[in-house]
């Protein structure tokens, strides 16, 4: 009989250990945000992340836009040049980076650079006893670390989507325009012309939801690393890698529903 | 065995009744229970895995108890909340294992921590605290370099003076000088007793560093396998009988079964 029930049981164990996992993922994230909304209030720890996250990776951000931009630019020339469409060529670089490219490419730079870092100073606190020395303080760790985490997410996640496009749309127009001969004037008047508002909002909000889930993520793996010699590194590529996972499912996700 | 003595009142600052505590199906602390007097150092000694720093952490809420009461200072806070557990905490100090100095900023500024987050005095005023403490546990010249650029033991101080910043009543241990060369354990033994006696502190010490840490403590408590196994001043525990405690201290593997025929023997 117990042959027969043990699978049973197994699957049953596993399930419920699931379930429990994405509840603590859940309240963590709860937890997080009411602590952002709940006295003290630290502004210099949210500029510190500011700083990180967004300033730290505005370089990394503008060298990746303006590559995009400009295999956007090769690629789109080519393919309305078959067409005799090169006049869109403004209007497609633009849309399809400020819709697509622009929010999910930055989502997963930022994700690369400043949410394995996340991951791995929390993991690293953790591991040192770090963040039990801020319990004992009477410092709330969630508080302390991760919200300022979040909401400076949240916050640069969509300036840096911004930097992306914008470059991107001069990468495309320097190798589309400059460089194969599509017409200079038709670039930006197409951009203008057919950029929508909805076109823009729609890849803040994408911006603004991968802000969290990236921060959510890399903050809650990083958190609850193992104290073992391979927490950290553990803690890290999981955040790199569900967090980059979320972004490309949330992408669907968001598409579709914003379309 | 002795077992821990049923002394209350004002004269005992932590308090700690039939604690235990289960981590899935082990567990790590069976019925614990000890007092630790005001103004002393109790220490507790065991084998590594016998639950020591976990029962450290039961004292400062790190971790929450299955069951037992914990009283601080005459005062029930077995299931305190936050606010009140932030009260509570102010009361304690806590050297950590590995010190937990946070290695992004300077010396001087973890020793200053504590004061810059929870509380409104003026950066002059915290200057001078830190300044003092930091002399006290003979760091002057270190205030301005980091963690990593500084030695193990001289990282142990200055989490010492940390955890002394904002005058604690208690101060928690955890095995301070895990790490540290023979010469240097001394000097924080040393260390931790003078500011012990100097602050009228009352302190408990998880160390594995037996028989030197007996020198400073006053009272002794021995854990094996989760429960308390002897209790008492240093003079009651060093002359008991007890095989365990005796095979533990000669530094020899315990044999479980043995230790308890004899001490069983002894006792009849």
């Amino acid at each position: 009989m117990y042959r027969i029930t043990k699978p049973i049981r197994w699957l049953g164990e596993q399930a419920i250990g699931d379930l429990a996992a994405l509840g603590r993922f859940a309240i963590f994230f709860v937890n997080a945000l009411l602590s952002a909304l709940t006295p003290p209030y630290k502004p210099r720890l949210i500029v510190r992340q500011l700083r990180l996250i967004g300033a730290d990776s505005i370089f990394l951000i503008a060298l990746i836009g303006w590559a995009t931009g400009m295999v956007l630019g090769l690629q789109g020339y080519n393919t309305l040049h078959r067409f005799g469409s090169e006049a869109a060529l403004g209007t497609v670089v633009a849309l399809v980076l400020v819709r697509e490219l622009g929010p999910v490419l930055s989502a997963l730079m930022i994700t690369a650079r400043a949410g394995s870092a996340m991951a791995a100073e929390l993991g690293s606190m953790q591991v040192t006893e770090q963040v039990d020395a801020l319990s004992v303080m009477a410092i709330d760790p969630v508080q302390y670390l991760v919200s300022p985490r979040i909401v400076a997410g949240f916050i640069s996640f969509p300036l840096l989507t911004a930097i992306f496009d914008v470059i991107g749309i001069f990468g495309g127009y320097a190798i589309g325009v400059g460089l194969m001969g599509a017409p200079a004037g038709s670039y930006f008047h197409g951009i203008t012309d057919n950029l929508t508002p909805h076109d823009v909002a729609s890849g803040f909000y994408k911006a603004l939801i991968f802000g969290l889930a990236v921060t959510w993520v890399c903050c809650y793996k990083g958190y609850h690393a193992r104290r073992m010699a391979t927490g950290i590194s553990q803690a890290t590529t999981e955040a790199v890698v569900l967090s980059s996972v979320l972004v490309l499912l949330w992408d669907y996700f968001l598409t579709s529903v914003l379309l | 065995m002795m077992t821990a003595p049923q002394d209350g009142g004002s004269t005992i600052a932590i308090d700690v009744r039939d604690l235990t505590r289960r981590f899935g199906p082990q567990t790590v602390l069976d019925r614990v229970s000890f007092a630790c007097p005001r103004g002393k150092i109790t220490t507790i000694v065991g084998p590594s895995g016998c639950g020591k720093t976990v029962l450290l952490k039961h004292l400062n809420f790190l971790l929450r108890p299955d069951s037992g009461r914990i009283v601080i200072d005459g005062e029930d806070v077995t299931d305190a909340g936050w606010s009140e557990l932030n009260h509570v905490r102010g009361k304690f100090g806590m050297l950590f294992q590995a010190g937990a100095l946070f290695d992004s900023i300077t010396v001087a500024e973890n020793v200053a921590f504590p004061l810059v987050e929870k509380t409104r005095l003026s950066r002059q005023e915290i200057a001078q605290r830190v300044a003092e403490k930091l002399a006290a546990v003979g760091l002057e010249g270190a205030g301005n370099k980091f963690p990593s650029q500084i030695s193990g033991g001289m990282q142990k101080r200055a989490a010492l003076a940390r955890a002394l910043i904002h005058d604690p009543k208690i101060l928690l241990l955890d095995e301070p000088t895990t790490g540290l060369d023979p010469t240097r354990v001394g000097a924080i033994h040393h260390l931790i007793r003078g500011t012990q006696q100097r602050l009228g502190l009352s302190a408990v010490l998880v160390s594995h560093d037996v028989p030197q840490v007996f020198e400073i403590s006053d009272r002794v408590a021995f854990l094996h396998k989760g429960r308390m196994r002897l209790y008492g001043t240093v003079q009651e525990i060093t002359s008991s009988p007890d095989h365990m405690f005796r095979s533990f201290l000669a530094g020899e593997e315990i044999d479980e079964e043995e230790a308890e025929a004899r001490s069983s023997a002894l006792a009849r």
